[in-house]
């Protein structure tokens, strides 16, 4: 089997005397998606930016096809085709769709290297179509598209200046279910074009409908790595939320000792189509009914 | 090449819609209006006559809110860029008169050191983050106070003259300062500079990648940066473009009157930015154009002789471009609000 296109061993970084994460081990292959999981402060920035090449490890080991690197910079990623989305986004509101496409990298002809504004046109609205991006007019600013089309554009500007790997950063934590349901789609779009995809989220009912494999962090450590097949949504979602120490509080909050999250939802859930209409935090977790639970009752 | 088909959805509105994001429009609509009045109080306005007259002061000006409107659309102010013409042409008259240079190398002289103030400028500001608002009002002071400072203890007295006696005068005259005649009409030579300046400008926004980074640098930098736009040199080029307008408009203003005064283009550096504002750039950078930035300098140009023209007093000018300003500002919010709203 070819080795992966990008391979992270017990990878640790300490900034001073804080240890920001420990021995985390995760792989990205082609045509997958790696969905990073964890709550605030469990070390997925620190990670994403390990692998888009803005910090080196301190100990562990960085692979790319296989052979250990060492990034120098965000460039040198970039050139060895690991291309990252943020999630504030590179895009400038006012400008056109096609000129933040090419931003930086503008096509250029004739002696005068003029900029090539019917090339980029015509490539930026290619692209984005066979994204399966519906954009009504690229000379559109990029300040009046919604927030799920404007990180569509970026991933479709990823893929065409030659991005392998993907590394979305948060891409549908500031969007409305609808909006972060397009974006799945072209998360699952981008992996079907043969990229590897490093998809990094909170929320467990976004990573589940595309994740083939799933890494945990919990305060810099590793829960574990855990393949599409060895792992149900409500585990994911239990171990994602702290499983036992949910419990806990569970425990904590309600005194007539209804233990842990309820099991309402079964297996139900498995077969939902990956459309990301479900609420955010509204499925198993159990976390709205402790809300709603009057303390004081 | 293919052509896909339109998206259904920008059928109709598509063109309205277009023209209304022009960042030009109000520009236009304002220099009709304008045109519109004064021909209508004054016949001598509307004659080719009359246009030469008021085109002349909107060449110059026109020349300088073109540069400062690039600097603009790339989010900086230049503050300074209004004393520099005294300073380029103070510097051309006392080389060329007071230790007999040929007047070529004294404006060559003056270009350098305008590149010179250009590059501190932006380099203080792209170095210090400080804002550009802050920097060139230093800049400006600071010339200011060297213009009035170094020409009286050169002089005696607050001007230089005689550019008339140096040599390569009548050369350097008749291509900036001269007239060209059109349909026994005489345009001052200026006006195809600032045509030629304004298509430049136009060509390098629209048409080239350093377009494509100015309005990026002004959009939003951070962004800019992270995906490899060179910001500083972006801007630092933009403060030494503005210099080098400075520098033209400085050099034809010095061989038209043949003597430069000590404070002169004193208090132009706001009526530089109020042409550009009023052609559609905003003040917070990212959006603006050449074009606009031109069509608000011939605003400028038509008010300022068409009071003449019409009998008035000329003190109602500076009410006439208070006015326009506010209107103008008023509608680029407008523009920009509906560029800039997101629909979730």
């Amino acid at each position: 089997m070819t080795p992966p296109l990008l391979e992270a061993r017990e990878i640790g970084k300490t900034f001073g005397s804080v240890i920001a994460l420990r021995g985390v081990s995760m792989l990205v292959r082609a045509g997958e998606v790696t969905c990073v999981l964890g709550d605030n402060g469990a070390g997925k920035s620190t990670l994403i930016k390990i692998l888009s090449g803005v910090h080196a490890q301190d100990s562990g080991e960085y692979l790319l096809d296989g052979t250990p690197v060492r990034l120098g910079g965000p460039r040198e990623a970039l050139d060895r085709g690991i291309a990252t989305v943020y999630q504030d986004l590179a895009m400038i509101p006012l400008m056109s769709v096609w000129r933040n496409f090419f931003l930086g990298s503008e096509p250029v002809a004739g002696p005068l290297r003029r900029f090539d504004v019917a090339l980029a046109k015509r490539v930026a609205r290619e692209e984005l179509r066979a994204m399966g991006i519906d954009i009504r007019d690229v000379d559109q600013p990029v300040g009046t598209l919604s927030g799920g089309e404007r990180q569509s554009v970026a991933i479709a500007r990823a893929v065409y200046f030659g991005a392998r790997v993907l590394i979305l950063d948060e891409p549908t934590s500031a969007l409305g279910v609808k909006q972060a349901g397009v974006v799945l789609r072209y998360i699952a779009r981008a992996r079907d074009r043969g990229l590897g995809v490093v998809f990094i989220t909170h929320n467990p009912h976004h990573a589940f409908p595309v994740g083939d494999r799933f890494l945990l962090l919990n305060r810099g450590t590793s829960l574990g790595q855990f393949d599409k097949d060895a792992i149900t949504r409500e585990e994911l979602t239990s171990l994602m939320a702290g499983g036992a120490e949910l419990d806990d509080l569970a425990h904590e909050l309600d005194r007539h000792g209804v233990a842990g999250p309820a099991p309402a939802e079964g297996s139900a859930a498995e077969k939902e189509p990956v459309n990301g209409d479900e609420p955010p935090g509204q499925g198993a977790g159990g976390e709205p009914a402790l809300g709603r639970r009057p303390v004081e009752d | 090449m293919t052509s896909l088909p339109a998206d259904e959805r920008i059928a109709g509105a598509g063109l309205l819609r277009r023209l209304l994001i022009r960042p030009e429009l109000g520009s236009v609509v304002g220099a009709i209006a304008v045109f519109a009045f004064f021909s209508s109080q004054s016949p001598v306005f509307r004659s080719a006559d009359g246009v030469a007259n008021w085109l002349d002061p909107a060449s110059t000006l026109g020349i300088m809110a073109v540069a400062i409107a690039l600097l603009m659309i790339g989010g900086e102010f230049d503050l300074s860029a209004g004393v520099l013409t005294g300073t380029t042409g103070l510097v051309m008259v006392t080389l060329a008169t007071k230790y007999g240079w040929n007047l070529w190398a004294a404006m060559l002289a003056g270009l350098v050191l305008a590149l010179a103030i250009g590059f501190a400028n932006g380099l203080l500001v792209v170095r210090t983050k400080l804002p550009s608002f802050i920097v060139t009002l230093g800049t400006f002071l600071m010339l200011q106070g060297l213009n009035l400072g170094v020409t009286k203890a050169l002089t005696g007295t607050v001007q230089v003259s005689g550019l008339r006696r140096a040599e390569g005068y009548d050369g350097a005259q008749a291509l900036l300062a001269g007239s060209v005649t059109v349909g026994g009409v005489d345009f001052r030579v200026a006006i195809l500079w600032w045509i030629g300046v304004t298509a430049l400008a136009t060509w390098v926004l629209m048409r080239s990648r350093a377009g494509n980074w100015i309005f990026a640098v002004g959009g939003n930098e951070q962004a800019a940066r992270a995906v490899g736009v060179p910001a500083a040199r972006t801007k630092i080029a933009l403060f030494m473009t503005t210099a080098t307008a400075a520098w033209l408009v400085g050099s034809i203003m010095a061989l038209r009157f043949t003597s430069v005064q000590a404070n002169a283009g004193i208090g132009q550096e706001f009526i530089y930015i109020i042409a550009a504002v009023i052609g559609g750039c905003l003040l917070t950078g990212g959006y603006g154009s050449a074009i606009g930035a031109s069509i608000g300098a011939v605003i400028f140009g038509m008010a300022d002789k068409g009071i003449v023209f019409a009998g008035w007093d000329a003190d109602w000018f500076k009410f006439f471009l208070g006015a326009m300003l506010l209107l103008a500002t008023l509608a680029n919010r407008l523009v920009r609000r509906y560029a800039e709203e997101v629909r979730r």
